[in-house]
């Protein structure tokens, strides 16, 4: 075998999908390289995804699902066989179970209200866990509170990983719904989701998976997991805002009241009444974001084409190497589980430096990071902080840039270090 | 980088920062107000003695936040000591963003005004005598 091959096989470059992505070229404030590292938040979107979103608007564009004419007929093709894309990048067993939604957020909301209404009364219980996005928060708590339901969490460990054990007293005959997030966003923490969704089947529960931070990151095969429910958005991977995906099991789809009402959504509308329209469309009322689904289509594609399996190794190594060159910055914290047992978010703290300054500080250097509670407040009050710095990686991030990132943050504790005090 | 005045970690704020002033209890404090940016979770409040005429005999603040925020409440907590609540109530945001002095993007002067929308809800916010609330 000649060595090229080996080598090609070994090592992952992202200098072949940098090129592609044309605000990875931009510089900040003047002369220095953007180092783009809050991808958890949202990622950046390749040539292919953009070209894709012109492309239907000045060939392809029309209503869809209701024209006679050759544009409605061209949108409509685009916009169903996106569908099967997604279908088909999540394992799932028919187009039917592929809903468009606005995002992780309207998804969940979506099973909360339409699953959750129908399914849940006074005293049952919902699992959820102490890591979860406020997306993955409230609209059960909204739930609970429309119903009587009751609200348990699974602990997490003082390392950030989620206490299985505590699965045999929290889930029982009450438990209706586990949800739970597959990556959290701020910890990176890898929960076992096939074992946590088994468990919750095991006593008659359904489960759902916050797949906003997962999907994009490693294999999803919604069959293996065996999950009932699963909601992704599509601007964290590579596609436009305001699309997401929520996989449904077909039959607790078409059990489930329809959610919004409106165009789409019907099959007959008299005056006085309605009855609703087949799967998927029962759940996309009104006017869908065409383009969106489109274009989250050709992120698919892209995405197929790197290979989610590269993508995961290699963010592995930046965020074993961010473990180290962080380990090496006096007063940084890192908090969640070891590289090993984590996808690629490294949130951190800093002594005597405020996460805000940190990340105000770092934008100086070109170096895009968060810094908040990351809408995880419930998260943070648990580890007793306020606010953390989180660096998050895609697969387009080189180890360069995580040795920028090490190298900024020594040289950001000078401006907080000892000074001559100035007259007040 | 910035010129001189307008950058943000200078000395000045960096000092009060690092050394607040007033940053503590109020004793027999008789007004208090607490306010976060639910944003970011800065969180500052304040607790002031007025008296009869309307003085703030003394300004207290605490808080968690960053640099910005925690330094303008010190800022603030200083220029304020001592003065009558009158002079609060004409003193404006754009007065306080210069009070500052940096020159801040809009999502940090959301930072540095926070401070100052504690202290002009607080001077209308007495501290509950006990047993009023319970009444009628």
């Amino acid at each position: 075998m000649p060595p090229g091959i080996l080598r090609s096989v070994m090592s992952f470059d992202p200098e072949n999908y940098r090129k592609d992505f044309p605000i990875l070229g931009r510089v900040i404030h003047g002369d220095r390289p953007l180092v783009y590292l809050d991808n958890a938040a949202s990622t950046q979107r390749p040539r292919q995804v953009l070209e894709s979103i012109v492309d239907t608007y000045e060939n392809h564009y029309a209503n869809v699902h209701r024209g006679i004419h050759q544009l409605a007929q061209d949108a409509d093709d685009r916009y169903e066989a996106a569908r099967e894309k997604v279908r088909a990048f999540l394992g799932a067993a028919a187009l039917e179970e592929i809903i468009f939604t606005s995002g992780t957020t309207g998804g969940i909301n979506l099973v909360a209200r339409c699953w959750g209404d129908a399914n849940l009364r006074e005293g049952d219980e919902i699992l959820l866990t102490e890591m979860e996005h406020h997306s993955n928060l409230v609209p059960w708590q909204q739930l609970a509170a429309r119903t009587g339901a009751v609200l348990r969490h699974i602990p997490l460990t003082d390392d950030g990983r989620l206490q299985l054990d505590a699965l045999e007293e929290l889930l029982g005959k009450k438990t209706k719904i586990v949800a739970f997030a597959a990556v959290s966003n701020v910890l990176g923490t890898i929960a076992p989701a096939k074992e946590i969704i088994r468990r919750a089947h095991e006593v008659g529960a359904v489960a759902l998976v916050d797949g906003a931070q997962s999907v994009p990151h490693q294999k999803t095969d919604v069959a293996e997991l065996d999950c009932d429910f699963l909601a992704l958005s599509g601007h964290k991977m590579l596609g436009p805002t305001g699309i997401g995906v929520l996989y449904g099991k077909r039959e607790l789809l078409a059990a489930m009241p329809p959610f919004l009402g409106g165009g789409s959504m019907i099959k007959e509308v008299h005056l006085d009444h309605f009855s609703p329209g087949e799967l998927p469309g029962k759940f996309e009322a009104g006017t869908p974001p065409i383009v969106p689904a489109i274009a989250l289509g050709a992120a698919i594609d892209y995405l197929a084409g790197v290979g989610l399996e590269a993508i995961q190794r290699h963010e592995r190594q930046l965020t074993i190497r961010a473990h180290e060159v962080l380990g090496r910055v006096a007063g940084v914290r890192i908090w969640g589980p070891a590289p090993e047992r984590k996808a690629g978010i490294v949130s951190f703290t800093m002594d005597r430096i405020h996460a805000h300054d940190v990340a105000q500080l770092l934008d100086r250097q070109g170096i895009a990071v968060r810094a908040g509670h990351h809408c995880a407040m419930p998260l943070h009050a648990r580890f007793g902080v306020s606010a953390t710095v989180r660096a998050s990686f895609y697969f387009y991030n080189t180890l360069e840039e995580v040795e920028k990132l090490g190298e900024a943050l020594e040289q950001l504790k000078d401006v907080f270090r000892p000074r001559k005090k100035v007259a007040k | 980088m910035a010129a001189p005045g307008e950058e943000l970690y200078q000395d000045r704020i960096l000092d009060h920062y690092e050394e607040p002033y007033h940053r503590g209890d109020c004793p027999d404090c008789t007004h208090v107000h607490k306010d976060a940016n639910p944003l970011c979770g800065d969180v500052i409040r304040m607790e002031l003695r007025i008296d009869d005429r309307g003085t703030m005999k003394e300004i207290y603040f605490k808080g968690d936040g960053c640099c910005i925020s925690q330094a303008a409440a010190s800022m603030l907590v200083e220029k304020f000591d001592g003065r009558h609540i009158d002079e609060v109530k004409k003193f404006t945001a754009e007065d306080m963003l210069e009070l500052f002095g940096a020159r801040l993007t809009p999502n940090r002067q959301k930072c540095c005004l926070l401070s100052w929308r504690v202290l002009q809800a607080a001077i209308f916010s007495p501290v509950e005598v006990k047993g009023i609330g319970d009444r009628g």
